[in-house]
């Protein structure tokens, strides 16, 4: 007998997680079950939606492993939820111990986990709001872009919530647009494009990137390996990096060129008026 | 002078301000704004918003309140005898950049340091308030660093210490004898004062009064420094013990290191070099083996006081010391794990935790994140002994890098 579990866009980890439950309470072997992630086409001959089973036996999980499932299932490879449930199984029978990172499921687990955690940070650090305040209006709004490598938005929603709680904000991605308003998340999967915006604040945005650069110490492969290319294109500060790298070493010889320089005369007067160290401070 | 714009200001004071290593925004207490009072979170490790071609991280707006500085600091550009543009930011325009910045999610808060206007009380009193408008007026709850002028008046400090999450001094040059040479105006005896005086004032902080409650929260990130490298005479050596004192006698949660750069208006008094970048990188590794990795600053740096710029400390500390080799990955203390290259200290707990399952081989040590070419001749496994290995002669040759081909000119 096999199962096909549909799994929404939204809502898709409590929706594994309940029938993983089931499934895993009569202890149904992950070969009998097809994980049917949204947007994913059903096979011609799969078996219809089935009822889930009743439940044999206890299902236990750790607070570490629900952890890892969620993260887990936000990746966009189909076969995850599959791996999510080995694992579950694994676990109920002692086979798969999360502490092990040696279990080649286990760490396998732990991989895709990580590669959702990186694209959380990811988020986190590189969403930028754009201002759409209204006239007259009493809470100020903010609208960001941004696309994520996996389907993060629910997992990230709270972290951005938690911290810009005064304002009225939504994220758009190309699948789903979270939006805050008065303290409240809403997700809608809706297919979005990129919306037209523009901000004043980013000039000084970028006046402060283009001039916190030190021309001395570049290090290209360094910045692309926690700031990779594909993110540029929605950061208000990206396009000006080709420039910032051409003319370093042009800055760096003037530096050169023109050292050292004659201290101005107020120099003197101002250093002569300064109190006098007492010998024995030193 | 014509009256400088906001952006002109902030071209100048953030250029001025990007000879400070510093722009960490992790390990301070858990805030949010759930209650839609406020702005803004911290929570655990900081984030780092940007990267400049420079391969650092931008996670705070980092600025100068001001670059006029009346001392005459040879390495700095903001020193009073620079021909340098000077500038000022108002305490209202400092605090508007830093909201409007973290609204749009550039930075995690705010790292503000100052040249010396008028008098170091002035000049701490003014960044005071800057944080006190951040905090009070508009309910900042994101991150605060405030570099504290070492010969401020303790109320100021201790009031510094209350509204930021960070409090740095930095001492910019490893030995007194330097500070004497280049800072002329910088008092060696004063900062070391104003350090203990912190670190004094976080630890009663932390204990809890008679009634049991614990007193308002000090600058719960801790305090920090930054010595430049390259600058003096000190060599490699020096420096780490000066590290190992500033972390043993102030409890600093991190010493930065900082290649010496050129300034666009520099002194005679202090030639310019190029960066020396791979030292500064080798000491900060030096550093985390001496926080992490149980290793005391002279076990690390060789007799000649450099260290080796080809390998890292750590390979060159085994290479050094073959007779504590090889190590058993199955029986060996968390300790000698430690010491084996290759080995991070993540690799090593998940060693720990994955042997009880059974002895590790060298597939294991591969996934879990061990870098198993590195420490190959260093351990022992379940299916792998080094053999000669250890001790071949050649060793050190595998590891460095190869003599650079030289090319017809
Ligand atoms: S005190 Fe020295 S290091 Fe600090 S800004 Fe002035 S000249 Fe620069």
């Amino acid at each position: 007998m096999t199962y096909t579990v549909p799994l929404p866009r939204l809502g898709t980890f409590a929706a594994w997680r309940s029938a993983a439950r089931a499934l895993a309470g009569a202890r149904v072997p992950p070969e009998q079950i097809i994980w049917m992630p949204d947007g994913s086409q059903a096979g011609l001959f799969d078996a219809p939606p089935q009822p889930l089973p009743e439940a044999r036996a206890p299902v236990t999980a750790t607070k570490a492993f629900l952890t890892l499932a969620e993260q887990m299932c936000c990746h966009r490879d189909p076969r995850t939820f599959d791996l999510a449930y080995q694992l579950l199984l694994g676990m109920q029978t002692g086979r798969h111990k999360l502490s092990n990172r040696a279990d080649v499921v286990v760490n396998h687990a732990q991989q895709i986990a990580k590669n959702i955690r990186r694209d959380r940070h990811k988020m986190r650090a590189f969403v930028r709001f754009r201002e759409v305040t209204q006239a007259g209006a009493n809470r100020r709004s903010f609208v960001a872009w941004f696309e994520p490598d996996h389907r993060i938005e629910e997992l990230n929603a709270p972290f951005f919530a938690r911290r810009f709680a005064d304002m009225d904000w939504a994220i758009v991605t190309p699948e789903v647009t979270t939006t805050f308003r008065l303290g409240e998340v809403t997700h809608t999967a809706v297919a979005a494009t990129p919306p037209d915006l523009h901000d004043d604040t980013e000039a000084l945005w970028r006046t402060y990137y283009a001039n916190i650069f030190n021309p001395a110490r570049l290090k290209i492969k360094a910045m692309q390996s926690e700031m990779p290319k594909k993110y540029w294109k929605n950061l208000p500060e990206a396009d000006l990096i080709p420039d910032l790298i051409a003319g370093a070493e042009a800055r760096v010889m003037q530096m050169r060129e023109t050292a050292p320089s004659l201290p101005p005369v107020r120099a003197q007067r101002i250093l002569d008026r300064l109190p006098r160290r007492q010998e024995g401070d030193i | 002078m014509g009256k400088l714009s906001l952006q002109e200001k902030l071209a100048l004071l953030s250029d001025a301000a990007k000879y400070d290593a510093s722009c960490a925004s992790s390990g301070t207490t858990r805030r949010d704004s759930k209650d839609g009072k406020g702005l803004g979170s911290t929570e655990g490790s900081g984030i780092c918003h940007a990267y400049a071609p420079d391969g650092r991280c931008i996670s705070l707006l980092k600025i100068l309140m001001t670059n006029f500085c009346i001392y005459d600091c040879a390495y700095c550009i903001n020193r009073v005898s620079s021909g340098v543009a000077r500038a000022r930011f108002t305490p209202e325009e400092v605090v508007h950049l830093t909201i409007e910045f973290y609204r749009r999610n550039y930075i995690e808060g705010l790292f503000l340091s100052s040249g010396i206007i008028r008098s170091p009380d002035d000049t701490m009193a003014d960044m005071v308030r800057i944080a006190r408008m951040l905090r009070e007026d508009h309910n900042f709850r994101g991150y605060i660093h405030l570099k504290t002028i070492p010969d401020a008046a303790p109320e100021l400090i201790e009031q510094a210490g209350l509204l930021a999450d960070r409090l740095s001094m930095n001492v910019e040059l490893p030995t007194d004898a330097g500070l004497k040479a280049y800072a002329p105006e910088k008092n060696a005896a004063g900062i070391r004062r104003a350090m203990g005086g912190v670190r004094a004032r976080k630890e009663a902080a932390a204990e809890k009064s008679h009634t049991g409650k614990r007193g308002a929260k000090f600058a719960p990130a801790g305090q920090s420094t930054q010595l430049i490298v390259g600058a003096d005479g000190a060599n490699d050596a020096t420096i780490l013990q000066s590290s190992t004192r500033l972390y043993g006698d102030y409890k600093l949660k991190r010493v930065y290191y900082s290649a010496f750069s050129p300034i666009p208006d520099s002194t005679a008094k202090l030639p310019l070099i190029k960066p020396p970048l791979i030292r500064e990188h080798r000491l900060y590794q030096a550093d985390w083996l001496m926080r992490f990795y149980g290793f005391e600053a002279d076990e690390i740096a060789p007799d000649a006081g450099m260290l080796d710029l080809e390998i890292d400390p750590k390979l060159a500390w085994a290479l050094a010391n073959r007779h504590a080799f090889p190590v058993d990955v199955n029986t060996g203390a968390r300790a000698a794990l430690l010491r084996v290259p290759g080995f991070g200290t993540k690799s090593v707990q998940r060693i720990l935790a994955a042997r009880r399952n059974g002895a590790l081989g060298y597939a294991d040590l591969k996934r879990i994140g061990a870098l198993v070419k590195k420490a190959q001749p260093f351990i022992v496994a379940r299916d792998w002994s080094p053999g000669a290995l250890t001790d071949a002669a050649n060793l050190r040759a595998r590891f460095a890098p190869p003599p650079e081909q030289l090319s017809l000119f």
